[in-house]
């Protein structure tokens, strides 16, 4: 960690609270943009509503599509939060600081955007609440806990609740610190959202134990999510490519590759728009990489297990499907996409230090791998329902349709726009994180060369 | 008699553990005084008395109490509309396990925030105490809520200690 700077208390708030105080010129434009297309969004799923799901590419006997595809996708990208904000934490890993808030956010809005989802696909949305509330009490039709489509809304609920408890706790201090910065309604506004937060002892020391507390509480639910995901479709036996034992580590581990790289997108879109140099620096880039080294590498062998456990079984269906999935048009172009941008393109290229601190090729290689974490979970979930199998009697094809199309678009542009819309109110850095970093920073001279040193606590008397 | 809340404003971590000495040294207890920051200071920086909290209960009573929901919940539903399948029991518990861990992990989370909140002293929005938004700057603020007779000696060694301002509600 040798690029830490020096930063006064006044610089850290004058800095990083550039987008919250003052508006860059961009700022505005940027936020139509992703407006216009999150409105052309809500008027497809609009048009859909009205004419059903006939304007999809949805069909006997795929009916499940690129709805959840995305659906499984950002509730993938939701990983990113927990996994960097709660075991960079638990393990006072420093270079957390400027990552911890802007995971916990793509967390909070990639949920959001994956629970609308289910809700487009189910083609009739207002019927999806007698999935889950037990309120029909005049028919005495109840929710049935045994389906995993009541699993999922449980996981997913539980998750996302507490990310956005784990956020807003965590942004307590910064939100004090707004209300001392700001004037008129605004002040009203953060000094309410503060609660009346004056930084005194306990309140710093409820919010360091909380800190490690929700971190702990928060990482068994994180890994129930996806594994619970995973269940909706290896619950699934009439399937093949679906029942698959290893499903739950599997997707957990694919989520953990494509959040994080998602963090990484995001942190290097942060350090250009916002100008963060001081704060995101290429020493977090690089430590990111080497933690989705191991995470990429980690997947990638799921991904050849699952390969062959399902050829070791010599079943003719299950092998079948793998021929059609690997080796049959259009499915071998898209595996072939999908493994050369999710492993075999940056996981290399992360072996070097040269790219590992270059910004654009992380960001470029992040991008990569979600395009082809998107592109797993397609191959997963299409060509499986295209064979005929016992259960069905027809083969089929699908191909999304343009209505499909632009609700993944939509999903794109309504994450993007919701957290330039946060970003606009409240920092993207935790502050007090920063702030703690230069308290508790100090250089030591070991020879002739000075080494950054962080203390991590108080010795015990 | 009526009570005071006094701040004195110092610009370092060291000017305000000097006050604090100050005033252990003229006879205010521990639990009279509040030093306020920006930061997050390791835990007795300024020899100030260190809180005790009961923050781990709270998890432990909301999983207790998501658990119980998610019992009622889940066998509740089942047994309203006794659907038997396959010639299974009706209540099927590995199919409620994951019910019952969600919704306990979850209320264990709601709980544990309110706890936060609640032993944090929070919402605090119509306080009277004194408070300098310099201290989310970088500076560090030491209250001291005493007698009103004591005042005047409270306020003198604050500024013994190198107060830049001092102020008093």
């Amino acid at each position: 960690m040798q690029q830490h700077r020096e930063l006064t208390e006044r610089q850290i708030n004058t800095q990083l609270l550039n987008g919250a105080l003052a508006t860059p010129a961009w700022w505005k434009w940027a936020v139509i943009g992703l407006g216009l297309i999150v409105l052309a969004g809500f008027s497809t799923f609009g048009y859909m509503v009205n004419r059903g799901l006939g304007v999809t590419g949805l069909g006997r006997p795929v009916f499940w599509g690129v709805f959840i595809t995305t659906f499984v996708f950002w509730v993938g990208i939701s990983h990113a939060g927990i996994m960097i904000s709660a075991i960079l934490r638990l393990t006072q890993a420093e270079w957390r600081r400027p990552v911890t808030r802007a995971a916990e956010l793509l967390t909070v809005f990639s949920l959001i955007t994956a629970l609308t989802f289910p809700v487009i696909h189910a083609g009739r949305p207002w019927r999806i609440i007698y999935w889950i509330l037990p309120y029909d009490f005049s028919r005495g039709v109840w929710p049935n806990v045994r389906s995993p489509l009541i699993w999922d809304p449980a996981a997913i609920g539980t998750y996302l609740t507490g990310s956005t408890l784990f956020l807003y706790v965590a942004l307590l201090p910064d939100l004090g610190n707004l209300r001392d910065r700001t004037t008129g309604f605004k002040h009203g506004l953060y000094t309410l959202l503060a609660l009346g937060w004056r930084g005194n002892s306990r309140q710093w020391r409820l919010q360091t134990t909380a800190g490690i507390l929700l971190s702990a509480l928060m990482l068994p639910i994180f890994v129930s999510v996806h594994s619970i995901v995973s269940w909706d479709f290896a619950v699934t036996p009439a399937v093949e490519g679906w029942h698959s034992t290893i499903f739950a580590p599997y997707f957990v581990i694919g989520a953990v590759h494509s959040g994080v790289s998602a963090v990484v997108t995001m942190m290097a879109l942060m350090r250009w728009l916002w100008k963060w140099d001081n704060f995101i620096r290429p020493e977090h880039f690089d430590a990111l990489a080497r933690l989705l080294i191991v995470v990429g590498t980690a997947w990638f062998a799921f991904t050849l297990v699952e390969i062959l456990y399902s050829l070791y079984s010599l079943e003719g269906q299950e092998l079948a499907f793998r021929d059609m999935q690997i080796f049959q048009w259009p499915w071998a172009l898209l595996f072939v996409i999908f493994l050369i941008t999710a492993f075999f393109i940056p996981v290399p290229a992360w072996l070097f230090k040269r790219v590992r601190n270059s910004i654009p090729l992380m960001f470029w290689t992040s991008i990569s791998v979600n395009i082809g974490m998107w592109l797993e979970r397609f191959l997963i979930i299409v060509p499986a329902l295209s064979r005929k199998q016992p259960f069905v009697y027809v083969w089929g094809s699908y191909h999304p349709s343009l209505v499909e199309l632009t609700l993944i678009l939509w999903s794109l542009a309504f994450v993007g726009m919701n957290m330039l819309l946060f970003a606009r109110f409240f920092p993207l850095i935790p502050l007090f994180e920063q702030k703690e970093s230069q308290a508790f920073s100090s250089r030591v001279q070991i020879g002739r060369a000075s080494v950054p040193a962080v203390l991590r606590e108080r010795e015990q008397e | 008699m009526a009570r005071k809340s006094i701040l004195g404003l110092y610009e370092t971590p060291d000017a305000g553990a000097n006050a604090l000495d100050g005033l252990h040294a003229a006879g205010v207890e521990a639990h009279e005084t509040e030093v306020m920051t920006g930061t997050p200071y390791p835990e007795g920086a300024f020899g100030e008395h260190v809180p005790q909290h009961r923050l781990f209960r709270f998890p432990a009573f909301g999983a207790l109490f998501g658990f119980t929901l998610a019992l009622l919940y889940t066998a509740g539903t089942q047994l309203a509309w006794p659907l038997v399948t396959g010639g299974k029991p009706i209540l099927a518990v590995p199919a409620m396990l994951i019910i019952l861990y969600e919704f306990t992990m979850l209320n264990a989370v709601i709980f544990t925030v309110v706890g936060i909140i609640f032993e944090s002293r929070l919402p605090n929005l119509f306080t009277k105490a004194p408070y300098d938004r310099r201290i989310s700057e970088g500076m560090v603020g030491v209250v001291v809520s005493c007698e009103e007779n004591r005042a005047a000696e409270v306020e003198a060694v604050l500024r013994r200690a190198g107060a830049l301002e001092i102020k008093s509600a």
